[in-house]
Formats: C-alpha cells, sequence, structure tokens
C-alpha cells in the first residue's frame, strides 16, 4: 500500500479509535454497568466515578509502561546477561560490565561525555542569559531573539551538515571554502595573532578558573567555618565533592595555559578542525551550543522580565551600576531558573548522539556515550555490553530525574 | 539623569552592537549552508559561499577555438571569438591574463603578444581573442588562456532540481497554494459551528490535500537526467512526512484525556502519577531500543512506519502529559464546577470545555512533537529503516550523503536546506506557541 495512503489511514483509525475508545467505555460505564437509575442510582454513580479516571488514563498507562518503563527493566536484565545462539540467554552478572569497564573507548567516551557535560550547559546557559539581557533592553530585541532561537527548529543532523561547512578545509594554495580555516589563513606570526590566538583566550581560561574559585569557595565556606546552623553532614559531603571537583576543573584548565602561550601554531596550513584529536570535541560541541543558546535565552529572558520591578529600582537607587544590577540582583533572583535551563540541557547533553553519529561517528576520539552504545547494539551486536552502557546512561540522568521528582512534588503541595 | 531606573544607559550603543554580533555569528553558518545551496559546484568548491554575494575576481583557464576555425584573411591565418562565449561562462570583463600557468596575469587587456614563428595573440577587456599568424595554425586544439576577470554574483535551481526532480520548485508552489486555499476553504465553513477545532480541522484538510495532490501529480515533472534517481531524497521527504503527521496527532488525544483525569479527577494515586510522568520526562529512550525492537519483532510488526509511529507516540507522550496537565490545571475551577452542577458529565467537560479551553497548549505540544519527529534520527534508524532502505527519511539521507558524498557540497547543501525548511516556516509561523510551550514545559 502506498505509505501516504497508509498514513492517511492510521490518522483516521488511531484518531478514531482513542475517540471511539473514550466516548463509548464511558458510555458503557455510565449506562451498563453502573447505570444512574433504579434503587441504586446514587451508590453506582459514585462508583462510576471512581472508576472513570482510570478509563481517561488507561491509554496513556499503558503507552507509558510499555515504551518507557517496561524497557529501562528489560534493558537492566538484557545488560546482565548474553544471549547464546540459536535463542535464549546466559545469565553471566556484572560479566559485561566489567568487558565495558576494559574498553578504552569506553573510557574515551566517558571522559567526552564529562566535557560535553561540563562545557555545553555552562555556556548554552551563559550565552543565553547574555542575549537575554540585552535583547531586553533594545527596540530590535525581539528580531534578534528570534534569529538567535532559529538553530531550535533545525536538526542535529541538519546543523552538522551547516557545521561542516564552516569546519570544511581545502589544500593549502586553494581558496578556503569554510569559514573557519578562511579565518585561520588570515593569521600571520606577528603581535595581532598573539592577542587574539594565545593571550584573549588564555584570559579567558582564567576568567574561567577563577568563576569556578568562586564558586568553590562559596560551596567550602560553610564547611570551613564549621556553621552549625548549616545542613547536616550529608549536605555537607555533596558540597566538598563538588567543592573538589571544581579544584579539580581549575587545575584541568590552569594545567592547559603553559602549552597555549608557548606551542608552535601552524601558520598559514589549513586545519582539519575535525581530526584535531582533544580540540575536536571542542568543535563538536559548539553544535549544542548554538542549538541550545536559543532555548536557553527565551527561558531566562521570562525569568528576567518577571524580576519585580521595586527591586532593580531600589538597587539603583542605592547606587549600584548596570554590572552590579546585573550580576548582584537580577542573577541571584532567578537562580531557580538557571538551574532549570542547565539541568534541561545536562540531560540533552547525556543523550547526544546525532551530531558525533553524522559528523565524526565517533572516530578521532571524539566518542560519546550514546554512539558508543549504538556502536555496540547495532554494529558489533552485542546486545550485553550495548545495554550495559545504556544503563551508565541512565545511571547518569538518575540524580536530575530525582531532583526534578522532588521539584514537582514540592510545588504541587 | 544618570542611573534612573528607566532611563537610557551610555552603554546602549555597547548593546546594540555586542547583540548584532550575536546575530550574525549565530545567522551567519545557516546562511552559508542557503547560499550553497543555490551555487554551482565548481563555485562552491574553488570560491567561499561569502564571496558569492559580491562581484568577484576569478582566476580561469579557458581554450580558444581550435586550428579548424582558422580563417585565411589576405594570406594571414586568423583565428578570433569570445573566450566566455565559447566556455559559457558567466564573466563581466577582464583584469589581466596570460598565456602560461607560470605566469597567468602577465598582460593587460587589449594589449598584443608576440609569440614565436611571428605569431600573435590579443585579448581585450570583454573576451573577444584573436590569433594571427603567417603560417597556417597546425595542431588540434585551441590555445589556453589565462584569464583573471571578475564576475557577477550568480545563483542557480539546478541543485534543487537535482536533488528533487525537475520543476520541483515551481510545482511545489501550485500545490501550496492550492492546499492553503483547500484549508481556508474549510475554515470558512466550519467556523461558525466549531470555532476553535476549524483551525485544527483546516490544517489537517490543506495537509492531507497536499498529500494528495503531490500523489496523483507527482512532486516534480521527472528527474534530471544523470542524477542517480535523484538520490532518494524527494522520496525520504515524503517519507518523513509520512511518519511525522500520525506521531504528532495520536499522542495529543491520549496525552489530552490522561491531562484532564490527572488535572481535575479526584482518585487515590494521582501525586504518584504525576510524579512518574515527571520521572519519565528524563528517562533516555537510548534505554527503549532494544527491548522494543524485540517486543515488535515478537508480535510481528518488525520495523516500518506502525512500529515507529508507536514508537513516537510512547516517547512523546510524558512530555504532552506534563504540559497539558499543567496547562489544564490553570483553568478557572468555576467553569468547571459550574458545568459539573449543570449535569454534564466529565466526558461532556472535556470535550466541550476542556479541549477548545487547551488549545494553547495543544498547539505547543503540536510543534514539539512535530520538530522533534521531523529532526528524529535515532527512532527512524532503529525502528523504521530497514535491510532494503525503501523507508528511509530526510536525516538518514543527509548522514549517508555525508558519507558517501562529503565532497559534493552542492548536493548536501541542498539536500539538507530541504529538510531544514520545513521545520524553519513551522517555527516562524508558529512561535508563539513553542515559546508558551517552552515555559511550561520546563520542569520548576
Amino acid at each position: 500500500m502506498n505509505p501516504a495512503l497508509q498514513g492517511l489511514l492510521t490518522i483516521i483509525v488511531g484518531v478514531g479509535g482513542c475517540v471511539g475508545y473514550f466516548y463509548f467505555s464511558n458510555q458503557l460505564l455510565d449506562r451498563v454497568i453502573f447505570p444512574a437509575r433504579g434503587p441504586n442510582a446514587g451508590v453506582n454513580i459514585n462508583r462510576a466515578n471512581q472508576v472513570r479516571p482510570w478509563l481517561f488514563l488507561f491509554p496513556a498507562i499503558f503507552a507509558l509502561g510499555l515504551y518507557l518503563a517496561y524497557p529501562v527493566v528489560e534493558t537492566l536484565r538484557l545488560s546482565l546477561t548474553d544471549r547464546v545462539a540459536g535463542g535464549g540467554y546466559d545469565w553471566v552478572g556484572l560479566a559485561n560490565y566489567t568487558q565495558m569497564f576494559n574498553e578504552p573507548k569506553f573510557w574515551e567516551a566517558m571522559r567526552n561525555n564529562m566535557l560535553w557535560l561540563i562545557v555545553v550547559p555552562a555556556a548554552a546557559t551563559a550565552f543565553g542569559l547574555l542575549a537575554a539581557q540585552l535583547t531586553d533592553r533594545i527596540a530590535w530585541g525581539n528580531v534578534a531573539k528570534s534569529l538567535i532561537f532559529m538553530p531550535m527548529a533545525i536538526s542535529f543532523v541538519g546543523a552538522s551538515v551547516i557545521w561542516k561547512l564552516v569546519y570544511d578545509s581545502r589544500p593549502a594554495g586553494q581558496d578556503q571554502i569554510g569559514v573557519l580555516n578562511a579565518v585561520w589563513m588570515a593569521f600571520e606570526p606577528g603581535l595581532w595573532s598573539t592577542i587574539v590566538l594565545r593571550i584573549l583566550p588564555a584570559l579567558l581560561i582564567v576568567g574561567f578558573a577563577a568563576a569556578v574559585a568562586y564558586g568553590a569557595w562559596l560551596l567550602a565556606k560553610p564547611i570551613i567555618e564549621r556553621d552549625d546552623r548549616g545542613p547536616g553532614m550529608l549536605a555537607a559531603g555533596l558540597r566538598g565533592a563538588v567543592a573538589l571537583l571544581f579544584v579539580w576543573l581549575i587545575w584541568e584548565s590552569v594545567s592547559t595555559l603553559p602549552g597555549l602561550l608557548t606551542s608552535e601554531l601552524p601558520y598559514g596550513e589549513p586545519q582539519n578542525w575535525l581530526t584535531i584529536s582533544f580540540w575536536n570535541n571542542f568543535f563538536l560541541m559548539v553544535v549544542l551550543i548554538w542549538i541550545q543558546t536559543g532555548f536557553a535565552m527565551v527561558i531566562l529572558s521570562a525569568a528576567l522580565r518577571g524580576i519585580p520591578e521595586e527591586t532593580v529600582e531600589a538597587a539603583i537607587i542605592d547606587g549600584a551600576g548596570p554590572f552590579d544590577l546585573f550580576f548582584r540582583i537580577k542573577v541571584p533572583q532567578i537562580m531557580g531558573t538557571i538551574l532549570v535551563v542547565w539541568t534541561t540541557i545536562t540531560i540533552l547533553v547525556l543523550k547526544i548522539f546525532d551530531i558525533v553519529f553524522a559528523m565524526t561517528n565517533g572516530q578521532w576520539e571524539t566518542q560519546v556515550l550514546a554512539n558508543y552504545m549504538y556502536d555496540k547494539l547495532f554494529r558489533a551486536n552485542d546486545w550485553g555490553v550495548g545495554s550495559a552502557g545504556a544503563m551508565v546512561i541512565m545511571l547518569l540522568v538518575t540524580p536530575i530525574l530525582v531532583w526534578n521528582v522532588y521539584n514537582a512534588r514540592k510545588e504541587m503541595r | 539623569m544618570e542611573g534612573i531606573a528607566g532611563s537610557k544607559s551610555h552603554l546602549t550603543w555597547a548593546v546594540h552592537i555586542t547583540v548584532a554580533l550575536l546575530v550574525i555569528v549565530w545567522l551567519f553558518p545557516t546562511v552559508g549552508l542557503f547560499v550553497s545551496s543555490f551555487r554551482t559546484a565548481d563555485q562552491i568548491s574553488t570560491s567561499g559561499w561569502w564571496a558569492a554575494l559580491f562581484q568577484t575576481e576569478q582566476n580561469m583557464v579557458l581554450r580558444a577555438q581550435g586550428p579548424d576555425a582558422q580563417v585565411d584573411q589576405d594570406g594571414v591565418f586568423v583565428i578570433s571569438g569570445n573566450i566566455f562565449d565559447e566556455e559559457d561562462v558567466a564573466a563581466e570583463e577582464i583584469t589581466a591574463w596570460g598565456l602560461s600557468s607560470r605566469d597567468i596575469a602577465a598582460y593587460q587587456p587589449g594589449e598584443t603578444v608576440d609569440l614565436e614563428d611571428g605569431q600573435q595573440v590579443t585579448l581585450d577587456a570583454v573576451g573577444n581573442y584573436r590569433f594571427t599568424s603567417p603560417t597556417e595554425f597546425e595542431g588540434r586544439r585551441g590555445e589556453r588562456l589565462f584569464v583573471t576577470a571578475t564576475t557577477p554574483p550568480t545563483f542557480t535551481l539546478e541543485n534543487y532540481d537535482t536533488v528533487l526532480g525537475e520543476n520541483v520548485i515551481e510545482r511545489m508552489l501550485v500545490f501550496l497554494v492550492a492546499s492553503a486555499a483547500a484549508g481556508a476553504v474549510i475554515y470558512f465553513l466550519l467556523r461558525s459551528s466549531m470555532p476553535v477545532l476549524s483551525v485544527a480541522i483546516s490544517i489537517a484538510g490543506a495537509l492531507v490535500m497536499l498529500v494528495l495532490l503531490i500523489n496523483i501529480f507527482g512532486a516534480s515533472t521527472g528527474t534530471v537526467a544523470g542524477a542517480e534517481t535523484t538520490d532518494n531524497i524527494s522520496r525520504a521527504f515524503f517519507n518523513t512526512l509520512t511518519v511525522v503527521i500520525p506521531a504528532t496527532i495520536i499522542p495529543i488525544l491520549i496525552a489530552a484525556f490522561a491531562a484532564y483525569a490527572l488535572a481535575w479527577m479526584e482518585f487515590p494515586g494521582r501525586a504518584l502519577l504525576i510524579a512518574c510522568v515527571v520521572a519519565l520526562l528524563v528517562v533516555p529512550l537510548q534505554l527503549a531500543l532494544i527491548p522494543l525492537l524485540q517486543l515488535h519483532n515478537a508480535i510481528g510488526i518488525g520495523k516500518g512506519y506502525l512500529g515507529v509511529w508507536l514508537a513516537h507516540t510512547g516517547f512523546g507522550l510524558p512530555l504532552a502529559i506534563y504540559l497539558l496537565r499543567n496547562y489544564m490545571v490553570g483553568l478557572p475551577r468555576d467553569i468547571i464546577e459550574n458545568a459539573r452542577v449543570d449535569g454534564a458529565t466529565d466526558f461532556q467537560i472535556f470535550v466541550r470545555i476542556i479541549l477548545p479551553l487547551s488549545f494553547p497548549a495543544l498547539a505547543s505540544f503540536a510543534i514539539f512533537q512535530f520538530l522533534w519527529t521531523w529532526n528524529d534520527l535515532l527512532v527512524a534508524l532503529v525502528f523504521l529503516i530497514d535491510a532494503t532502505g525503501e523507508t528511509t527519511v530526510m536525516t538518514r539521507q543527509i548522514v549517508e550523503l555525508l558519507g558517501t558524498r562529503g565532497g559534493n557540497w552542492e548536493i548536501l547543501a541542498t539536500a539538507a536546506f530541504v529538510s531544514i525548511a520545513v521545520p524553519l516556516v513551522v517555527f516562524f509561523a508558529m512561535q508563539r506557541y513553542l515559546v508558551r510551550g517552552l515555559l511550561a514545559g520546563s520542569v520548576k
């Protein structure tokens, strides 16, 4: 059958089926099973109203259970078993996990995912906040917003093509058709190149390290000062762990400085950006940052507009400058929303697949967990290890899942 | 008046410049793809797309007519002609030219150059050349001329014809106008009886009309000779539409009923169910791939449209329920209680009151689901595309082109632009609802 006709038929059957199910099941309940007449009318109405929510919910619960809840359990089971040739499964315990942990590719994927996890949400949120704050203050802000927001509509695959053109390289001597190489070829050894390529990035890294250090200090302060009114042991431990992570981040970023300042830069040679290992991860991340900044901007812009005008006015009367106003009055008030944006992008990053699949397919040390898992499942046909990889992604998502549920419940009360 | 709330800061110009820079950086890559899709393969591979917008200076190697064309003018043998006409090159003015690849800009236009054996050659600024010789020219091929010329910006629709089939853009425009007209007629017929639903029905009607027109008349007048069955792009395009439309419509209905129950009906376990929905919101669908593929194979669906529709429905439901419930909870309690007092059943309240009032939330979920299913790669790879590749979708096709045709930017750029054009249109048309949905959908 023609797929378009099949689609049309599915719409009719699907929509008609849904409407029919809801209509007739309600009719059945009200007219046949618990009719609202005769001696038991009152009891029957009550009973019908107790059953009805489940009629409304049944298709959704069924689909959610089958398509999202059951797979979690089944994947857990698969990750603990191995397929036996000819059908059936063997219980192997944690063997799949040990096998996975012994693969360098897995650790490469883990390292890259952590990099993505640090860089993408931070950069997207920061750019989004910047764009939100700036566009709110100018007349053509809405046009600017909708243009920055536009990449949200573009598929990861489409974005990959767009950026592959940006990163394209031609042999030296020909005109470069990728923007990045065209810009790169314009650099020559000299003062300007030193400023743009060495000093500016170094300042950015120092700034990043300083910001992280400030965050670490804020986290560690209650522990160091032994504030008795502060949170209990668990919270203190959590703070300590995050602060240690921050210290590690500072070390990692500062330790790139000597290399950055002294390395020989290959001026005048077109670069294959996507094959330069380690740094190519960042070229891939740019694609996702480009897409997600619009999302962060839209949400944060709404939050900024929701800030009570009085607080801003009071701060200005007290003599706050524009930067004080932004960092010390506005940002603290929208901290909750920033956190929401951050976690939403974090979840997306953990599942990132299409960009890597389309641009490098995990070559040149750009593997990420989702693509690693896809490789195992559908190329190597190793369901056990593939499922174990999926469980790792699930495990990484779980803290955010718990946090979301906790917040949603708090809000409902 | 410095520092008073509401007065303009002196930093305003800096803000304007920063925002303009941000917008340019954000737009630049997409514009590059768009412009490239209108350039020929030669143009794309010899100069950056940004150069296409201006008059450019290009170096070309052009060949004059061979000795066959020589004319004997009173004992002097002459080969003359216009170098641009012969090679069919669009160029305006020659700024320099040469006769060997070692020195391509040796001579000025109009200059006459002596060659060996008393031969002479001249080339003027608009490309007229003239070889003269006292003896007959020998050999078979013409002389090569190295030319530096300015060329005007030129654009072509050729790539779209190659990728989608001949005259596809003209045809599509006609079909779109026709189906938009059909949608408008439906809207005006239904407007008075069903004020809210008529919008949805007329959009659906227009889409059905479009699909029918394309199926009856075909999307193009045929494939361009030499293009390998247009790289399956146009089939992938319609396959994608076939996946997207049912996968967008069906979850809305299921979710709407569930959301109503979670928002306005009292029953034990409601809070737990809502918590479950919030939890399922972030469960990575990577976990579902193998178990569901096994399930589909076991119940005989296998890989195909039915499987992908079901999968998209399942994966879209948490967001749909969450969005719709949040919206429905905010509807005024009075209306619903008044209707109950007047004797309306829950089913009637839902269909007559809740559904029409929830239109903005329904629209924003529909846009989300549309964008997500149109742009999806993973679900289609796993649940739809079988070994025959008959049911391939746009994203998959583009990834394939990236692999096999990494260098053919004209085809890649055009295919990619076709695939992102549809979501972009939806995006700009319905941005308001998308923003509203985003604001409601992020867990606060």
